[in-house]
């Protein structure tokens, strides 16, 4: 049986054709597109390391069918630069040393945009904290996660501000 | 994970059809049902993808007061509501304890309501399970059975649902909206999940191709808003299915107990009513004393089915203090470690 | 300053400008855009997908597999077991130095643990090769597994760890517990753990006649080079190893496992590219882990608080076909001053994977038990736990009576003590509470690793357009290689950070030794600076015995190699530029070689004069609910000294990273294995708890400054492991400061703190 799905993915609407059903958007997106962004540590839902933007919300990839996602709108780490302009959240990262071996790094970030948008934890580090909490990460780099996501707030809070200003 | 038959209805009715063939299994956000096929847990010969049917996916509120979530409303969606997070807090309170951010953001709401046990052994396919292979054993009894059921277990299977959302909504008579090819029924939750018995494989009343569409809180849900918690002990601070959880409702009348709700996770293969004690407290005062003997009734019944003897005393203190916590009051905001025991931010907490 | 001394010792002691700089990663941007690649984000050509069929029994053989209905399926190519796997040069079983570790490669259906690889299942796609996998529908024939310390058979020891003596002594134990006037004796368990890198194992492996290309994380290209080649039968040389990233290692990459060596029997099988991946479950087998212990410490103190006599016994685990016995009774070795001391080790072997080095082996799992104990030691004196550490405080090595080679431990003490607040400590239990009526306690716990060193080569090179390169093929597993290595390359070098390439991350470049027992920036970064060096001393030569330049006849007062030029060491106004005196030399560059470390590390170890470890002291906050019993470490302050700092940014992290597991080791993480059929219950990363960002909110570590002139030439010690020490034992003795109940069965979990009220 052969389907196709069309996603928009970083901004490209494409359409795929996939020869399989149970292809999940991870092993579609690493897989099959290359984009290797996205990382597979447990693909049981249980890390975060696969955090993707789909529809604006961040969700595991690895837990969710490529083909159930038809005419999604799908954001992965590496769409989210523009060209060398690191996004704000990358650059805090970067700064505040929120990684380590950088394998759940791509997921966290994903995750950090996708909380800074949801607007739920604001600037309070427990909340960050509670809220990044889906996004395991081994080599033990919270201090610096949480400290780039407030950060990351921050920045964006006052992009924000001055573009309604 | 076997191949299967993607199929995709555009209307209930097409999925209620297309679900009633043997081997099929509804397909929402798959945050549960991949898991379970790439254990090789389940092995569905086809899916049917629910999650394009239109409508399915708003909460409204009906003319009678009461409100209705459709079952594909996103965990995270409906409690971050602000209506329904101000109505119904312990509800909200419950689903952000649950789970990560991530897997919020996708599972719905009647994929929540089915989602089936963490018992380690139902989910290695090299152990006898009574509940994925009828009649195979039950390799929990007498395996690492910490985590299993305290209430309502039986010979064959020992053991407990997993959901947190369940639990709060238990508590507030929630009831559940199903179609099947015969039309639509609805059924109390408290009545929806099975408890194990001789068949452990039959987990809810849902017949073979029925379809959850909705889930409805009468009326009377919403004046426990003032007073309703729901509170999950976890072996860690977040992202980890509950140990022992209660929710817990009030409705305070110048300083007496009108009306009382109670219910417990983690403690038996479905969402624990614990309505005894729920009638202990009404008339009293909200006082320590009172809440501990409510929970010493809920739990009542309860009996370890293995090394678990510590859930019992665990979860009359879980009972105890959710009642504390709902006499207390909602908080304004909803906390920072939702349904934690480190939610708390300041001095108020009544220890029990 | 920015200089290189440049005398007539070939090793400098100075450095320069780009060493202590907190720089940031320079592979940062890779890593945050997704553009840093890992071994399974590799897809040559060509490349079909394996995966593995692992066994669910501990115990027994295989009987049958269901070859057919796997080669049926859709996309699969092809099914390997071990009735038709492909010769290898080498039996998997041979073991020829205690670092080869025996190897489960198909090549009998014999089952010697739960998690073995049985069979591997080759497909077009991901998909297909694992519904392949469970196709294969495996039969036994199972026997009783051994299960567990008490179900094991016992070993005699004469070794553990990496060839450690398992018994040591020093005075007359029983005889000064025997007079003490205080003493104890308690039981601690540590549980088995799962190294659980972010990354599991993957390699893609091609085959090119008989050339070897492999994407694979490895802690030690060289070794796992030597490894393949003696089981394919090839050269080293054949062999190209990338791993630029790991995603994560501990110790669990440290050496080639299995399924790794089965990627490149795949590949070599179906003759095109293959790439293998562990599930999650998976790598709770094959691939190592940390084995549990139970550990029975004695200790007897005089009236004042002295230690008189410390006896620490270890039981532990191994697999029944290799050997790596936990040293956990070590730590013992190092930390206390006592009139007596002996250590000593029992073994088990059960029907597991064997065991392997895991993030501090050895001192985890010794010093959590021994934190504990000397914190019932101190409560028995009386005293405040930290006033009983430095009563006992040991000015030499206990063990061995030679002096540190430099130990700023009481410093350690002192400023942590004082960031932390201790003074305000109550020395009974249970007394304070939060706002919210949480029990809150405190503790302490001192950290130690030892100063290892490995042997590594690099090669530098020196450009005529005054760029530098620096080739080795060291290991970035997150700890910052990229980053702090490079900083050492350009200070030996005597350049700024942008005019130095740094090559690394594969086997092709001189091997960098392998990265463990956090010996890794000492020992490449050694090699790296006597590479510098050596480039420096020849460029030296040719300017001081040349007329033409500014520094001719500079002679024994020396040059200064620094920004790119080199000047006069007693005239800094004269000064030429590298490139021009290449340019002058008419040479298009320099080379020079440079090597770090000891070849033989524990050989080094017991010649040295002196005792090389770094120290450190944890003060931990908990908080525990005083009837759900359920715990959270609120608060951590580490003070460390470990030598020379690189990079105080990288190391910062590795220190959260460690205090991070010290948490988790006395919290959070344990393998459930199944009593019966002796399999991992818990093989995942929902119910096989490590902390989230929630468990630890706050975190701080302080960089005490030490000098070391011993260790190395540039006085660096090793970060890597030692924050796990001391963290892990301050955490378990603030959840009895907290609650007054003392749990010797690790992790702490809730129940156990469910006292009836
Ligand atoms: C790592 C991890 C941690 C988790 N932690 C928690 C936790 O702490 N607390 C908690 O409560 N939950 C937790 N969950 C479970 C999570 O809440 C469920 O997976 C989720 O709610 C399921 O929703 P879904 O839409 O993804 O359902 P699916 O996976 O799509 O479906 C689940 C089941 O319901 C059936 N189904 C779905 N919708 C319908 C319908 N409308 N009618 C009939 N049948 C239907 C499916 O056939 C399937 O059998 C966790 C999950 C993971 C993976
Ligand atoms: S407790 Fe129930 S689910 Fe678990 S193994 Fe036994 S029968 Fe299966
Ligand atoms: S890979 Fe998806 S959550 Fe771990
Ligand atoms: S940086 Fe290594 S797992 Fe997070």
């Amino acid at each position: 049986m052969a389907f196709s799905t069309t996603l928009t993915i970083n901004g490209v609407k494409r359409t795929i054709a996939l020869d399989d059903p149970r292809v999940t958007l991870l092993d579609l997106l690493r897989e099959r597109l290359n984009l290797t962004g996205a990382k597979k540590g447990c693909d049981r839902g249980q890390c975060g390391a696969c955090t993707i933007i789909v529809d604006g919300r961040r969700i595991n990839s690895c837990l969710a069918l490529a083909i159930s996602h038809d005419g999604a709108d799908v954001l992965t780490i590496e769409g989210l630069a523009q060209g060398d302009r690191l996004h704000p959240v990358q650059e805090a990262f970067i700064a505040h040393d929120g990684l380590q071996c950088g394998f759940c790094t791509p997921g966290q970030i994903m995750s950090a945009f996708g909380l800074i948008q949801e607007g739920q934890a604001g600037d309070d580090p427990e909340r960050v904290r509670e809220a990044m909490s889906g996004n395991l990460c081994r080599c033990g780099a919270y201090r610096g996660i949480t400290e780039a996501v407030l950060e990351a707030h921050k920045t964006l809070d006052a992009l924000n501000r001055k573009e309604v200003a | 994970m076997k191949t299967f038959d993607y199929v995709r209805p555009a209307s209930v009715r097409e999925a209620v059809s297309a679900a009633a063939a043997p081997g099929a299994a509804y397909l929402a956000a798959g945050t549960n049902l991949l898991d379970l096929m790439k254990g090789g847990v389940t092995r569905p010969d086809r899916l049917v993808d629910i999650t394009h049917l239109p409508d399915l996916d708003r909460i409204e509120n009906l003319a009678d007061g009461s409100v209705r979530i459709g079952a594909l409303v996103r965990n995270a969606d409906l409690a971050h509501d602000r209506d329904f997070a101000r109505r119904f807090p312990a509800i909200a309170e419950a689903l952000l304890s649950g789970a990560s951010a991530q897997l919020r953001n996708a599972a719905s709401v009647g994929g929540n309501l089915l989602q089936r046990t963490r018992c380690a052994y139902f989910y290695d396919p090299a152990s006898a399970c009574n509940k994925r292979n009828p009649g195979s054993g039950c390799d929990a009894r007498g395996g690492d059975n910490r985590l299993h059921a305290i209430l309502g277990w039986s010979e064959s299977c020992i053991a407990t649902h997993p959901s947190d959302f369940c639990v709060a909504l238990v508590a507030l008579d929630a009831v559940v909206e199903i179609e099947g090819r015969a039309g639509r029924r609805e059924i109390p939750l408290e009545a929806f999940h099975r408890l194990p018995g001789d068949s452990p494989d039959r987990e809810s009343v849902l017949e073979p191709g029925e379809m959850i569409v909705a889930v409805r809180l009468p009326a009377e849900a919403a004046r426990f808003a003032a007073h309703a918690r729901y509170l999950k002990v976890r072996d860690r601070t977040s992202y980890a299915f509950a140990i022992v959880s209660a929710a817990a409702a009030l409705r305070i009348e110048q300083g007496v107990i009108a009306q009382a709700r109670i219910a417990m996770g983690g403690v038996a293969l479905k969402p624990w009513r614990a309505r005894e004690a729920e009638q202990i407290l009404l008339g009293g005062r909200a006082d320590t004393a009172l809440f501990v003997r409510a929970a010493t009734a809920a739990l009542a019944e309860a009996k370890p089915s293995g090394d678990n003897g510590f859930k019992i005393v665990l979860a009359r203190r879980v009972v105890a203090r959710a009642l504390a916590l709902a006499a207390a009051g909602t908080p304004e905001r909803m906390p920072a470690l939702p349904g934690s025991p480190f939610a708390a931010a300041s001095g108020v907490l009544a220890h029990v | 300053m920015s200089e290189i001394a440049l005398t007539q010792t070939p090793i400098h002691i100075r450095h320069g400008s780009n060493i202590g700089q907190p720089l940031t990663r320079r592979d940062g941007v890779l890593k945050v855009t997704g553009a840093a690649k890992y071994a399974a984000d590799q897809h040559p050509p060509g490349m079909l997908y394996a995966v593995l069929a692992t066994s669910s029994i501990a115990r027994g053989r295989v009987a049958h597999l269901d070859v057919a209905a796997a080669k049926a399926h859709p996309g699969v190519v092809d099914v390997i077991t071990p009735a038709n796997r492909p010769a290898l040069a080498l039996d998997p079983d041979e073991k020829s130095n205690p670092f080869m570790f025996r190897l489960d490669l198909l090549q009998t259906d014999r089952v010697r643990y739960a998690g073995q690889p049985i069979a591997i299942v080759i497909a077009q796609t991901l998909e297909a090769a694992t519904e392949g996998a469970s196709l294969l529908a495996p039969r036994y024939e199972t026997e009783p597994a051994r299960v567990g310390l008490d179900d094991g058979e016992s070993t005699a020891l004469q070794v553990v760890g990496p060839g450690f003596p398992a018994q040591a002594q020093r005075g007359d134990v029983e005889t000064e517990l025997a007079a003490a006037k205080k003493s104890i004796t308690q039981t601690y368990e540590t549980p088995a753990q799962y190294h659980n890198p972010m990354e599991p194992h993957a390699i893609v492996a091609a085959w090119e006649g008989d050339t070897l290309s492999i994407d694979t994380p490895s802690q030690g290209m060289a070794m796992a080079q030597g490894r393949l080649a003696g089981l394919f039968g090839i050269a080293p040389e054949k062999i190209h190893i990338r791993s630029p990233f790991l995603g994560g290692g501990f110790g669990g990459k440290g050496m080639i496992s299995g399924p790794q060596v089965l990627g490149a029997i795949a590949a070599r099988a179906v003759g095109r590219p293959v790439k293998l991946v562990l599930r999650r479950d998976q790598m709770y087998g094959p691939v190592g882990h940390r084995a549990p212990t139970r550990q029975t410490l004695r200790l007897g103190t005089d009236g004042d608080g002295a230690l008189v006599g410390l006896d620490h016994h270890t039981k532990t685990m191994s697999s029944t076909f290799d050997d790596f016995f936990e040293p956990a009774s070590t730590p013992s070795h190092t930390l206390y001053a006592s009139t007596a001391i002996a250590t000593s080790h029992a073994g088990v072997r059960a029907d597991i994977g064997t065991p392997i080095f895991m993030r501090a082996p050895g001192e985890a799992p010794g010093s959590i038990a021994l934190e504990s104990a000397i914190d019932e030691m101190a409560q028995a004196c009386g005293m405040d736990p930290l006033a009983f550490r430095l009563k006992n405080y040991a000015e030499v090595e206990p063990i061995s009576g030679k002096p540190f080679s430099s130990k700023a431990l009481r410093e350690c003490y002192r400023q942590g003590a004082e960031r932390f607040g201790w003074e305000r400590r109550p020395l009974a239990p249970r007394q304070m509470r939060d706002r919210d009526g949480l029990l809150v306690g405190w503790g302490v716990g001192t950290a130690t690793f030892p100063a290892v060193m490995f042997a590594a080569q690099a090669k530098a090179v020196l450009r005529r357009d005054g760029s530098g390169v620096m080739e080795i093929g060291a290991h970035d597993m997150g700890q910052g290689a990229w980053t702090a290595l490079a900083q050492i390359a350009a200070d030996g070098l005597g350049l700024d950070l942008d005019r130095l390439e740094f090559r690394s991350g594969t086997s092709d470049l001189p091997d960098a030794g392998i990265a463990g027992g956090s010996g890794h920036t000492a020992t490449a970064g050694m090699a790296i600076y006597n590479a510098g060096a050596d480039v420096i001393a020849k460029l030296a030569d040719l300017a001081t015995n040349d007329d033409h330049s500014p520094l001719f006849g500079a002679g024994n007062a020396g040059v200064v190699a620094r920004g790119g030029r080199l000047f006069r060491r007693d005239d800094e106004s004269r000064s030429e530029s590298f490139s021009d005196i290449l340019a002058r030399a008419g040479l298009a560059q320099i080379e020079g070689r440079g090597a770090g470390g000891r070849p033989n590390p524990m050989e080094a170890h017991g010649q040295s004069d002196y005792a090389m470890h770094a120290h450190g002291a944890v003060f931990a906050e908990v908080k525990v609910d005083p009837e759900l019993g359920q715990i959270r470490a609120t608060r951590l302050v580490g003070a460390f000294a470990a030598g020379r700092i690189i990079n105080p940014r990288m190391v910062r992290s590795q220190y959260y990273g460690g205090m991070i597991w010290g948490v988790s080791f006395a919290l959070h993480e344990q393998a459930i294995v199944d009593r019966h059929s002796g399999r991992p219950m818990n093989a995942n990363f929902a119910e096989y708890h490590i902390p989230v960002n929630a468990d630890v909110p706050s975190l701080e570590a302080i960089l005490v400054e030490e000098d070391d002139p011993h260790v190395n030439a540039l006085g660096i010690k090793g970060v890597g492991e030692i924050g796990i020490t001391g963290s892990a034992g301050a955490v378990a003795n603030a959840v009895w400061h907290a609650t007054g109940i003392r749990v010797r069965k690790f992790p702490i979990t809730l129940d156990r703190l469910l006292e009836p009220q």
